[in-house]
């Protein structure tokens, strides 16, 4: 697709219509998508883990839930983009696999998603949609003409949020 | 810890051939299994941006099935073996003589658990071998399977790897059997702690 751009594991980037932002494959990682409807602007964080200050290197802020947002946000204003126009919606933390034992590392995507919905919380943006959670992985394309969020699975059907 | 910056041809060397001695008592056990001959690649040492080990297995949309386990004790780690959809299909075919669907996205409960088991087998013998090669301990956790694509499982299982470094180190092996069918790809991912203890083991790290 080429009015796309490819937002991999721990990166982030912002788009302006009629460019799209895609994510492939999201497990147990989440995809946030921030939006002003009025600039048509996009900004998409492909986060890894909950939180920095677990980190003895947390220089990649898009890596971690708690940098990522306020790192997107601030990225997203400075394109000209209008705070309090910015909506948030989030996919993916899945829990990939099961196991007998669940550790607390071991609930790795819901730990993300629960960070990343603090990190909206803390920077005021409403998080307007979501589909998170269960065992299985999601692609999404985020439209920055629309601000829809197209997600795919293999197995689990397609959705629209 | 971070890795190591940058290895040395020496212990570059060495860690291909924990690889190959992990890999080839892997290959055997397969081998055994399935009645037939099982050749594997020469290992592949990479260190890598975790955003690029998807593209290693054919990108991150490539559907596959994973078997995972975490490695504890004193060199921590993960090992997940990959097999692209079609391969795991061929192989539950011959390990259950069982009818398959080309088609088929689903393996039932008996083809899930001989995946299992097979990537139990597999991985079992290469930490054994690993084991004897490095005198380290591995406890290894009760191994998981999932079916999904390659992306979203190397996500949930490099989260770990990624705390510290956007790179992570792992050794891969590829398998196959008669003549040119596919089996999957065999990934050691040892954390950085466990690196330094598998190259002090071998007497290779200053």
């Amino acid at each position: 697709m080429n009015n796309c751009i490819n937002v991999e594991i721990a990166e982030m980037k912002i788009a302006r219509a009629p460019i799209n932002l895609i994510s492939i494959g999201i497990g147990s990682c989440v995809g946030v998508c921030l939006y002003d409807p009025v600039a048509r602007l996009g900004g998409l964080a492909h986060i890894l883990l909950p939180d920095s200050r677990q980190s003895r290197n947390p220089e990649n802020k898009a890596k971690f839930a708690d940098t990522a947002i306020p790192a997107l946000l601030a990225d997203m204003v400075a394109a000209g983009a209008i705070k309090s126009r910015i909506v948030a919606k989030i996919a993916g933390g899945a829990q990939m696999f099961a196991f007998a034992q669940a550790l607390d590392y071991m609930r790795i995507g819901e730990r993300n998603v629960e960070a990343a919905i603090e990190a909206l919380r803390k920077a005021g943006i409403p998080l307007i949609a979501r589909d998170t959670g269960s065992n299985y992985g999601r692609s999404i394309r985020f439209s920055t003409l629309t601000g829809k969020v197209y997600i795919k699975t293999i197995a689990h059907g397609e959705k629209v949020i | 810890m971070g890795y190591p910056l940058s290895l040395t041809g020496v212990q570059l060397d060495a860690l291909r051939e924990v690889g190959n001695i992990g890999a080839g008592n892997a290959a055997t056990a397969l081998s055994q299994m399935l009645n037939m001959r099982v050749e594997m690649s020469v290992p592949e040492v990479q260190m890598l941006p975790i955003s690029r080990v998807a593209a290693t297995v054919g990108g991150a949309d490539t559907y596959v099935a994973g078997i995972y386990l975490q490695i504890t004790g004193s060199a921590p780690g993960s090992i997940l073996f990959l097999l692209p959809l079609a391969d795991a299909r061929r192989l539950v075919r011959a390990l259950l003589k069982e009818n398959l669907r080309d088609d088929s996205i689903c393996f039932g409960e008996l083809g899930c658990s001989a995946l299992v088991e097979l990537g139990n087998i597999m991985t079992g013998s290469f930490l054994n071998a690993l084991g004897m090669f490095t005198s380290l301990k591995y406890i290894p956790t009760v191994p998981s399977l999932c079916l999904d694509m390659v992306g979203a499982i190397l996500g949930s299982v490099l989260h770990s790897h990624g705390v510290d470094s956007d790179t992570v180190f792992f050794i891969k092996t590829d398998f196959r059997y008669q003549g040119d069918c596919g089996v999957g790809y065999l990934f050691f991912l040892p954390e950085a702690e466990a690196l330094v203890e598998i190259l002090n083991s071998l007497g290779v790290f200053k």
